[in-house]
């Protein structure tokens, strides 16, 4: 019992159901199929993303880039698709996962090649994708009318669908599953390949990972190089689960995820964090953000409220990680 | 003391660096758009809009010299500029005569209102560092949300439209043929320069930027001397706030959001040291004024904003590029 309230995925899972509770008493429309499919459904994007964040922050990193590489992603691909006729469902996706990939290589070569900063160096290469696209690519919004059927199709299947007493149809996004699939192949290479171990060692402590023989270079790469290619993958995913791809999309996306992924139990020392953290630290963000209507709460106090789980998840894992030195167990 | 010749030369090198810049830039867009960029309303233009970028790139400098750095120096800016601004709306009314004759007393007392929410800011992050020990990075992510959140929860979104007169005299106004708010910002510049050089505490931040552990052990003040120079910072960005609302007559919860990479590149390119340890008023200044000539050339090359922003970042990147190419040497 103690190791499990001393694990932060059980207090993130505690504050989860007690929110939920609390929102729920507040209005029990909160509980409705249709709020929970559509919060359900609010996780994906956000949530592959948050995953490669994760491993970022494992390594010790942080990366405020990937959504100016997601929207990249997301709408080279798309531009390239209406250009040449194309259509197709695989192709795009691995196209949209290639360029995340591609940008994500370039900030591993830059902070393991200059030993800079990553957040500065996330800083330049996000502004720097982000006005080369909309500068030289293009800000005109990618419509309903000109997306690309199949991946319409694609990002509207349902799992469930059912209809509500007015009639009303009702379904559970199928992307959940694409969600769930990422999310246990990251915490399986996170936890059960020498290379995943690899990160956790690394950014708990360089010199002693090098020593016992991983690699750093790639280690940078491979984490730097995942978070652009899930960001990626997610960009696209974001604009065929809307059916509109917006350039200028996921503007300050990165505070969100990083307070998810924070809250989640990650910390920025390096080192520490989960897969299922991380996407209980999504889910509970999502839900906040999007029962502050339901609660009454007008939506100017969104930022306000992120701002403060940011620091309170960030005060808490810091005082965490001192009691564990402190104790000897880091 | 060899070490700190060495590290002088080094400054010394970087300083000439960047008037080298300074007069590649001026060069290139003098042949590029001779009678736009040449004409002397250019560079006095200049000299109302830089100081506001200024004063946010010195705030970026100190925080960084302690390995550190403050996100929320813009949403620090926009809430004291909000809160000054209700408070001249509370007493002057909305809009009309009232409010643009707003008595000296009344703007001093506006004036600090948003200092002090700029030392309160700083006092806050400056707390979440040192007393909770959350990282510069995560501390000032968070606070920089409830700044900005705080400044759109209390206007509801759009602009407070319309200061005092006097108010935006600090903006706008000259001294002596000289632009308010580049005297200003050579006072802070002048200030900093003193405090970095001649006080204990320059030379504490320097020390624990360069190795923390050393200075706790030399027994400096280190948790003190990191939590002032967020304090500091704050008193920057809320100053900032001050002209950016005098210049514009308007203050706005977004509003300066592209500063923050803008003051982070100028730091960088300046010399200071993100990892800590390295900064210099002379560079940040230098660096300001060489990207405020390349900016105002693009503008006049009709260069999209959104290509402006894209150089922001190369340039950031080539400058840390460079920045390490020379500390291998």
């Amino acid at each position: 019992m103690k190791a499990l309230t001393q694990r932060s995925e059980s207090v993130v899972a505690l504050v989860l159901l007690a929110a939920m509770a609390g929102i729920g008493l507040l209005n029990p429309a909160f509980f409705s199929l249709s709020n929970l499919f559509s919060l359900a459904r609010s996780n994906v994007v956000s949530g592959i993303m948050a995953l490669g964040v994760l491993t970022v922050m494992i390594s010790g990193g942080i990366d405020v880039s990937f959504p100016a590489f997601a929207v990249a992603a997301m709408y080279l691909t798309l531009r390239l698709m209406l250009a040449l006729h194309w259509s197709g469902v695989i192709g795009p996706f691995l196209l949209a996962t290639a360029i995340g990939l591609a940008l994500g290589l370039v900030n591993a070569a830059l902070v393991h090649g200059l030993r800079m900063i990553p957040l500065i160096v996330t800083l330049g290469t996000g502004a720097l994708v982000r006005g080369g696209l909309l500068g030289l690519v293009g800000t005109s919004q990618i419509n309903i009318d000109r997306m690309p059927p199949e991946l319409i199709r694609f990002g509207s299947a349902e799992l469930v669908a059912v209809k509500d007493a007015t009639g009303a149809h009702i379904g559970l996004s199928a992307m959940i599953l694409l969600y769930l699939l990422l999310a246990f192949l990251v915490h399986l290479f996170l936890g059960h390949t020498l290379l995943g171990r690899g990160v956790y060692a690394y950014g708990d402590d360089r010199e002693a990972a090098r020593r016992a023989g991983f690699s750093p270079r790639r280690v940078v790469f491979v984490v730097y190089g995942l978070a652009g290619a899930l960001a990626g993958f997610a960009g696209l995913l974001h604009a065929a689960m809307i059916w509109l791809a917006n350039p200028r999309d996921f503007i300050g996306l990165e505070l969100d995820v990083i307070a998810a992924v924070v809250l989640g139990g990650a910390s920025i020392f390096g080192g520490r964090g989960s897969v299922l953290g991380t996407m209980l630290g999504v889910f509970l963000l999502v839900m906040i953000s999007n029962s502050l209507i339901l609660m009454h709460v007008p939506t100017t106090w969104q930022r306000v409220v992120v701002g403060l789980i940011v620091i309170v998840a960030t005060a808490l894992t810091s005082w965490r990680d001192r009691r564990r030195l402190a104790q000897g167990l880091a | 003391m060899p070490i700190l010749r060495a590290s002088r030369g080094e400054a010394l090198a970087h300083t000439r660096g960047l008037a080298l810049l300074i007069v590649v830039i001026f060069a290139v867009m003098s042949l590029l758009v001779p009678d736009k960029f040449l004409r002397p309303y250019n560079f006095i233009s200049i000299t109302y809009v830089a100081p506001e970028l200024g004063l946010l790139s010195l705030a970026m400098m100190v925080t960084m010299m302690s390995g550190g750095i403050d996100l929320s120096v813009i949403g620090t800016a926009n809430l004291a500029s909000i809160l000054a601004g209700l408070f001249f709306h509370w007493l002057g009314g909305a809009h009309g005569p009232a409010l643009a004759a707003l008595g000296l007393p009344v703007v001093a007392a506006g004036l600090g209102i948003a200092l002090l929410i700029g030392l309160a800011a700083g006092a806050f992050n400056g707390a979440l560092i040192t007393g909770l020990g959350i990282t510069p990075i995560l501390a000032t992510i968070g606070s920089a949300q409830i700044f900005t959140g705080l400044a759109l929860v209390l206007t509801g979104g759009p602009a407070i439209a319309g200061f005092p007169d006097a108010w935006d005299f600090l903006g706008n106004g000259a001294v002596g043929g000289l632009a308010v708010p580049l005297l200003i910002f050579l006072a802070y510049a002048g200030l900093i320069a003193l405090l970095l050089a001649r006080t204990a505490f320059g030379m504490s931040l320097a020390l624990i930027g360069t190795n923390r552990k050393a200075a706790v052990y030399a027994g400096l003040a280190v948790r003190r001397t990191i939590f002032l120079s967020y304090v500091l910072s704050g008193l920057l960005a809320s100053s900032a706030g001050i002209i950016l609302s005098g210049r514009t007559n308007a203050a706005k919860s977004d509003y300066g959001v592209s500063y923050l990479l803008q003051s982070v590149l100028i730091a960088v390119l300046g010399g200071t040291d993100p990892a800590g340890g390295r900064g210099s008023v002379l560079g940040t200044a230098l660096a300001l004024f060489a990207l405020m000539l390349l900016a105002s050339g693009m503008q006049l090359l009709r260069l999209s904003n959104f290509l402006v922003e894209a150089m922001w970042g190369a340039f950031l990147l080539a400058s840390i590029a460079l920045n390490s190419w020379r500390a291998r040497r």
